[in-house]
């Protein structure tokens, strides 16, 4: 039987496509250490030039928000209309604004 | 590569969930949006989504050998450059798939064991032999061909992790397709000899790429509850209706023969008629009574044992040095 304890841990890989753009979460990875973890993203995930720069972190290191609390955490914006520039009514006529 | 649905005869289990979340789960997917790994599912679609997808990865896996056979031999410096880059993307596909699957809260090395102890499927396609290189020819632009018929849909199924994996194999696939068409273009203008080779590997594969798109659809059960669920985005028939239609001009621009004396255009529904599938064939594949399913398993559980001193020596050079560091702080 498959013993999780000797199974190579999961690294998140994220992508930089080209410079200039942030890097971008393209999948996972196993590996036993961080330097492991680069050179098999780079074989999985940039064969066609994908990417100038790459970052690797433990899944395990990911904290991520509860899908359960989307409502409180992101409903709030939604009543704040004023934050967007349309809510803003300029006459016809003033322009570069 | 692409896995045939092999659960053609079980109906998925019925576990009671919470009706609202039910309800909640279902309207969002009619909806198009996409799931999450950690929004709510109810469990039917979580393990169908595991067997499809790990399917689906070993197919990827397992494909690698019929084509790794004939890396050694390739014709010339560039074919052997594209088969190399060819196969190792099929490796590339099942490592997207295998980490698109594991967000579902399936090891890998699950995943493996299901492999090896038979339990898993994979894509019938692969339990037959390349006899020759022409088989290289035909496998690209006949197996991955029917592949990105059956992937190109999924880019939009319903799970997040599944439809992105999809993409990213989508745009490596046409590449196949083409150096594959590109050998069959080559052996039909050359030698008879070649030519001969070309159509003997079109006969050979024709029909068991047609079995790729799954049994026909009145005995495929689980389709209408996939479709619902945005698992699967055309039927079985559908696809390959649309694969014959789309294949057969390519042969005759070659001057290959498709093999099957059924096959005629029809005017009135737009499309070729064409034979029937062998299905019991297909069922006798799927038990895993493929002419080399016990070569490929072989294959796969001595690349595992022969591995195993490594996995377990990097883990544990990793540990050590890991340690070491934190005593030297
Ligand atoms: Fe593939
Ligand atoms: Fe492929």
């Amino acid at each position: 039987m498959s013993d999780p304890s000797k199974e190579w841990p999961l690294w998140e890989v994220f992508v930089r496509g080209k410079g200039g753009l942030s890097h971008r979460h393209a999948g996972s990875v196993h590996a036993v250490d961080a330097k492991m973890a680069l050179e098999h993203a780079r074989d999985t995930y940039t064969r066609r030039m994908e990417g100038v720069s790459l970052w690797v972190l433990p899944s395990a290191q990911i904290v991520a928000s509860d899908p359960g609390d989307a409502g409180p955490l992101f409903e709030p914006a939604e009543d704040k209309v004023y934050r967007h520039p349309t809510f803003y009514k300029i006459p016809d006529g003033i322009t570069h604004i | 590569m692409y896995t045939t649905d092999m659960s053609g005869n079980k109906k998925a289990e019925v576990v009671a969930e919470d009706p609202e979340e039910l309800a909640a789960f279902e309207a969002r997917v009619a909806n198009d949006e996409f799931i999450e790994p950690k929004d709510w599912m109810p469990e039917a679609y979580r393990k169908t989504l595991v067997r499809q997808m790990s399917q689906h990865a070993h197919s990827e896996i397992v494909g690698m050998l019929p084509e790794g056979n004939w890396i050694s031999r390739a014709p010339n410096l560039r074919r052997k450059a594209i088969l190399l880059a060819k196969v190792q993307d099929e490796g590339g596909h099942g490592l997207y798939l295998y980490a698109a699957a594991e967000t579902l809260g399936t090891s890998r090395d699950e995943m493996t064991e299901a492999l090896l102890s038979g339990k898993a499927k994979y894509s019938t396609i692969f339990n037959y032999p390349t006899l020759t290189w022409a088989d290289i020819g035909a496998i690209g632009w006949l197996v991955d061909g029917a592949a990105i018929m059956n992937q190109v849909p999924l880019q939009r199924t319903s799970y997040g992790p599944y439809a992105r994996a999809m993409v990213r194999i989508c745009k490596e696939e046409s590449f196949h397709q083409r150096q594959g068409y590109e050998i069959m273009m080559h052996l039909a203008v050359g030698t008879p000899e070649q030519k001969r080779m070309a159509q003997d590997a079109l006969n050979r594969w024709w029909w068991p790429s047609l079995m790729m798109f799954g049994p026909p659809d009145e005995k495929s059960p689980n389709t209408a509850q996939s479709m619902r669920w945005r698992i699967k985005r055309d039927t079985n028939d559908e696809l390959r209706q649309k694969f014959v239609d789309i294949t057969v001009p390519q042969a005759e621009a070659i001057g290959l023969t498709v093999p099957d004396d059924k096959l005629k255009w029809n005017e009135e529904r737009g499309a070729y008629d064409f034979g029937e599938v062998d299905w019991e064939e297909f069922a006798a594949v799927v038990r895993g009574e493929g002419p080399v399913a016990k070569e490929r398993l072989q294959a796969r559980q001595k690349a595992w044992d022969d591995g195993a001193w490594v996995r377990e020596a990097a883990r544990v050079h990793a540990e050590k040095r890991a340690n070491a560091k934190v005593a030297a702080e």
